[in-house]
């Protein structure tokens, strides 16, 4: 049929350049490897130094992966809440989520020793901060929802977006004038976002949630579609619009959450990867664009981690960093090139 | 009356309609009983503020009745569930579009939604329709447009052309001539009429066009301050109904020429 584009052309050299980009991606770092010793440690042959093997196995491959799962993660969670609010400037970032989670890992990190001792020790621990960071998330975008039913106008919800990242800002300058430098120094270095250090124990529970939140997100597909004609609309087409609206900003607070809890708080993505997307897939079919944006996440994931490990030398930035740096003027151009924001 | 003898589509008894709060009941009109038969074309008229966006409103559900009922297809209308009743009725707002970067093939494909599967994949059988629906409304050119590249008009047939997809055997617009030129006005009008008599399907639309109606519906719903009237246009003229539709200072029905002329 030939009523809509299927796109095939596009989706593959998508998938050429992701596998492309992620060969980059493990074949660079701190540590020069060959590349055929990279091949030969993917696949499990001897490489040329026993520490070779070690690397790639244990740090650069469950990087790659994490990268693969936070880039297309946050493209599809921004991809989501772009429909449901029928907003271009909806993203897990601006809605608030991210501010919540940060609020969450804030009150852990640093409410902690207003509990004491022994208990700030268990509470600080890597899987509570996960804990903290996706109910705070999820209780943020519980709000959000609640306003929304109430408030018709889409424009007050992206403020009140914006007001929960100030209350966050502020909370956290209260809490860190009553904590010690330490905690502090372990909040800001989990703001500045990072993908590499999860085991492949810790990859495998994130990679669970986030199967869970993609999975809502292909059933809410024609749910989504629907949306594209207004509410009221997609209400008289039969859609049961309390429970898609649920459904999609579960799967929303799943992915933005976890991804979140585990890598922190990553800007910009969310937001400009569908905008990115829709340049190249001129649709909004989310048929289309759904498995567009997981290519198009993966790919600008791993070549922002790539940058940020400034291969050859010991330094890595703050991936935070790097994907602001890139987001930021993305959007800016794609604003001046169309001087409008389709969705 | 031969018509009675027809399918009846819509029927309302009593109907109450309104806003209500926890404190208090706002009825802005009451005792409405309309019938409506299969492959009429009925129009919905009345003062601004006189209460027809809140009777479409109360007879898509969109808003909860004060007391009557309302039956479609002699179904009690708070029975069917969601799916069902978009099987039933199918409607074109005056609210914008949430998004306008679809086609106009995939805008009026989604008509079908309450038939297909899981993702909404169309069938053979549902490309036929929504081709057919595309000539009937005389889009079929415009297929491969974006919507923001309409006019007014253009979009307004689109629109159509997505509830006629729904294949509903109740389509009810609201307010569909607004921001339309004087020959789109009677162009959409004329369209609906040509609709209701190919399709068989009942058509309702409220609209400010008082003389078009007039000319092009089967039957009128008229809405004063104190009464619903439905009748064909002829015997309301007869029965000088227009004549108190509006404050009579300024405009006056004429009888002879079926339309309003204002005051000398």
């Amino acid at each position: 049929m030939t009523e809509t584009k299927t796109y095939k052309l596009p989706f593959l050299i998508l998938l050429l350049v992701l596998l492309l980009s992620f060969c980059t991606n493990i074949s660079l770092g701190s540590v020069f490897i060959p590349f055929k010793d990279v091949f030969n440690g993917l696949i499990g042959n001897p490489t040329g130094n026993e520490s070779w093997q070690h690397i790639i196995h244990e740090y650069r491959l469950p990087k790659a992966f994490t990268a693969i799962i936070v880039g297309s993660g946050l493209g599809i969670s921004g991809l989501l809440m772009q429909t449901l609010f029928r907003n271009p400037l909806a993203g897990p970032f601006v809605l608030g989520i991210t501010s919540g989670s940060s609020l969450g890992v804030a009150l852990l990190i640093m409410g902690a020793s207003i509990f004491g001792g022994t208990l700030a020790g268990i509470l600080t621990s890597k899987w509570s901060i996960v804990i903290a960071a996706s109910l705070g998330s999820f209780i943020v975008l519980l709000i959000v929802l609640i306003i929304s039913n109430k408030v018709r106008d889409t424009m007050a919800i992206l403020i009140i977006g914006l007001m929960f990242g100030s209350i966050t800002t502020a909370t956290v300058s209260v809490l860190s004038f009553f904590s010690s430098a330490e905690e502090l120094q372990q909040y800001v270095f989990w703001g500045f976002g990072s993908i590499g250090n999860l085991t492949w124990y810790e990859l495998f529970i994130f990679f669970i949630i986030y199967t869970i939140g993609i999975l809502m997100s292909l059933v809410s597909i024609k749910a989504l579609n629907t949306l594209l004609l207004g509410e009221n609309y997609a209400k008289s087409l039969g859609l049961n619009l309390k429970t898609s609206r649920l459904f999609i900003i579960i799967a929303t607070s799943l992915l933005a959450g976890t991804i979140t809890a585990f890598a922190g708080p990553i800007v910009f993505i969310g937001l400009a990867i569908p905008h990115l997307t829709r340049q190249v897939f001129n649709t909004s079919n989310h048929k289309i664009l759904l498995p567009a944006v997981f290519l198009f996440g993966a790919i600008i994931m791993l070549i922002c981690d790539t940058i940020a490990q400034l291969p050859s030398s010991d330094l890595t930035l703050p991936i935070n960093a790097i994907t602001s740096l890139i987001g930021a003027p993305v959007i800016i151009w794609l604003l001046v090139r169309k001087r409008k924001m389709m969705f | 009356m031969t018509k009675n003898k027809s399918h009846i589509v819509l029927k309302t008894q009593d109907l109450t309609i309104g806003y209500a709060s926890k404190k208090a009941k706002t009825v802005i009109s009451s005792n409405i009983n309309i019938e409506l038969h299969k492959g009429e074309l009925v129009g919905l008229i009345g003062a601004n503020g006189i209460g027809k966006s809140t009777l479409l409103r109360t007879l898509t559900n969109v808003q909860r009745k004060l007391d009557g009922s309302i039956t479609i297809n002699n179904t009690i209308l708070e029975n069917y569930s969601n799916i069902n009743l978009a099987k039933a009725l199918s409607l074109v707002l005056t609210e914008p579009l949430g998004s306008k970067n679809l086609t106009v093939f995939e805008l009026v494909a989604l008509g079908r939604q309450p038939y297909t599967n899981w993702v909404g994949s169309l069938t053979k059988e549902d490309f036929q329709i929504i081709n057919q629906c595309l000539l009937q409304t005389n889009i079929d050119d415009l297929k491969y447009k974006k919507c923001y590249e309409l006019s007014d008009g253009q979009l307004q047939k689109v629109m159509i052309a997505r509830a006629l997809v729904q294949d509903t055997d109740l389509i009810i617009l609201d307010e569909p001539t607004t921001h339309l030129d004087m020959y789109h006005k009677a162009y959409i009008l004329k369209l609906l009429q040509k609709l209701a008599k190919e399709t068989n399907k009942t058509i309702l639309f409220s609209s400010h066009e008082i003389d078009l109606a007039i000319q092009l519906c089967d039957t009128l719903i008229v809405m004063t301050k104190d009464t619903v009237i439905i009748d064909q246009p002829s015997n309301l003229i007869e029965k000088g109904t227009f004549n108190d539709l509006f404050p009579k200072d300024l405009i006056v029905f004429d009888d002879n020429t079926g339309s309003f002329r204002v005051k000398k």
